[in-house]
């Protein structure tokens, strides 16, 4: 061959330092230095080939000899023994009698072996592109270690804008909206439980008289106490104003409701201290229960414990009624609502 | 101004000064105190605007902030991993030169917006080069030269360096590599630190 070329073991393993050179018998003869590297214990030269490595693909072959012609044949290997790095590689034949040449890589398993084998830039060819790829797994994942923090905060921002977006700021309990999701809830599941509308009485004269951080003073007096009175499961809202809904969850009973909505009027009605001044106020609650609709709306509750309120306030307020009687209160005009608690 | 190079100045200050530093500079700038989101971009006004607040809280130069900026890139522990990626760049400091002259593409590989100054390396004799570096912000010679010196001591190599000058967006640091493996220098292996 006049255009063959002579390169020597230095160039070779300069240019490819995972070469193995295997002769006719399949005996190693020659590796490059990267190569030998990963089994450093003992000469890789000498040793049979698939004695060292596993032919993993094509499968089938127990002998080099299959591959002995010029145009190359693609492998994939790995060793042997412990670690069992799997690596690529290109075979070529040399010609009769003159063994194969096989090139060998990685390949995707390079993060991991230059880990296990504390391989550095020199271990690889000028050409090879193994640093550039090291290179850029690692910027990669400082980014996208960024990113994830990115998220992270945008996440943590989106939660505290939707717990703002539900919640009464001056009160802490939850505002209009959040209420409307729970009772769509709660109709959805078709769930057992009973809607109270509660609205202050005198509370304009605290306002009035006393200024409005009285006013706001009172507000969150309120709240606290329509939280102790509830339970966990319950939902407390402002639903605007002076206006607060009570969502009972599984709670249908009307006795016990009588009694809360009794007891809540009953501490709200003690004077509360603003500056030392006594504020006084009361309510008017009108409730709704579920189990009274064979199917409840949303929109209908609502409205029968706000015509129940109204009920009451006209009654005389610092009352509560039901929405079933309030309705019959309305067709019998001498009917005999709630004894007034005072 | 990317915001990786925006947080970096500003882990530059929390971490050498502290986070009231910060908070100052922030408020001077008009900033929230949490500062710059890494991923997003900014006005580089706004880049400038910090850079004055600093040099005016330290009572140094805006040369010695951006230079001191530079130094802390390459030798502060929180960003190793920036250190890392500069020793990619070639197995010792005269490998590392001349790999500065593809830094800003290999940057955009990995962030494809991140606009970090061009440089080039002229070879002006065996040992003598000249860093060239074209950017949109004044002082990126200042920040070069931080981290030459950081990346010299880094690879253990013993060098002179002297700012040229800056004109027309063009800044230039002379190089003067006297012995390319004088020390020890820090170990760098390819693999990644596990953790």
């Amino acid at each position: 061959m006049r255009d063959a070329m002579r390169l020597s073991p230095d160039a070779m393993a300069c240019l490819m330092p995972m070469h193995v050179w295997v002769c006719p018998k399949g005996l190693i003869r020659r590796v490059g230095p990267t190569l030998q590297k990963l089994r450093p214990a003992a000469p890789l030269a000498g040793r049979r080939f698939l004695d060292v490595f596993e032919l993993r693909r094509p499968r089938g072959v127990h002998t080099l000899d299959d591959f002995v012609g010029p145009d190359g044949a693609r492998l994939q290997l790995a060793f042997r023994s412990a670690p069992c790095t799997a690596l690529k590689g290109l075979i070529i034949g040399l010609g009769e009698g003159e063994g194969a040449l096989i090139n060998l890589s990685f390949g995707i398993s390079v993060v991991e072996a230059v880990a296990t084998y504390g391989l550095t830039v020199g271990d690889f060819a000028a050409t090879d592109l193994t640093v550039e790829m090291l290179y850029l797994v690692e910027a990669k994942s400082a980014v996208m270690e960024e990113s994830k923090k990115l998220n992270q905060r945008l996440q943590g921002a989106r939660i505290a804008a939707e717990e703002q977006a539900f919640t009464d700021t001056l009160t802490g309990l939850k505002n209009r909206r959040a209420m409307d999701h729970v009772l769509a809830r709660l109709v959805d599941e078709r769930r057992a439980f009973s809607l109270m509308h509660l609205d202050l009485d005198f509370f304009k004269d605290v306002n009035d008289n006393l200024g409005h951080a009285a006013g706001d003073h009172v507000l969150q007096h309120v709240a606290r106490i329509l939280v102790e009175e509830t339970r966990d499961t319950d939902t407390v809202a402002r639903a605007g104003g002076d206006e607060f809904v009570l969502i009972f969850r599984d709670l249908v009973d009307m006795s016990r409701l009588k009694g809360i909505a009794l007891r809540i009027i009953r501490r709200l009605e003690q004077p509360i201290l603003f500056n030392g001044e006594p504020c006084r106020v009361s309510a008017s609650i009108g409730t709704a229960v579920s189990t009274q609709y064979p199917a409840a709306e949303a929109a209908q509750i609502l409205h029968d414990a706000d015509m129940a309120l109204y009920a009451s306030k006209r009654a005389g307020r610092a009352r509560a009624t039901f929405a079933g009687e309030a309705l019959r209160r309305g067709s019998d005009a001498a009917g005999n609502g709630d004894a007034p608690l005072h | 101004m990317h915001g990786l190079i925006n947080r970096s100045i500003q882990c530059f200050v929390q971490d050498t000064y502290g986070a009231e530093l910060w908070a100052d500079v922030a408020a001077d700038a008009g900033l929230r105190a949490e500062g710059f989101e890494a991923l997003l971009i900014y006005d580089d006004a706004l880049t400038e605007a910090v850079l004055t607040s600093v040099s005016r809280h330290l009572k140094k130069s805006r040369e010695v902030v951006l230079e001191d900026l530079g130094t802390f890139l390459v030798s502060h522990a929180n960003l190793e991993p920036l250190r890392r990626l500069l020793r990619f760049g070639g197995e010792n400091f005269m490998e590392f030169l001349h790999s500065l002259d593809d830094l800003a593409d290999r940057a955009r590989l990995a962030v494809p917006d991140l606009d970090l100054p061009d440089m080039e390396i002229v070879d002006e004799g065996p040992s003598t080069f000249r860093l060239l570096c074209r950017w949109h912000f004044a002082g990126s010679g200042h920040v070069m030269l931080g981290i030459l010196r950081a990346m010299a001591d880094d690879y253990g190599a013993l060098v002179l360096l002297e700012y040229l000058g800056e004109a027309a967006g063009r800044a230039e640091v002379q190089v003067e590599l006297l012995d390319c493996r004088f020390a020890e220098g820090r170990s760098f292996k390819l693999a990644m630190p596990a953790g």
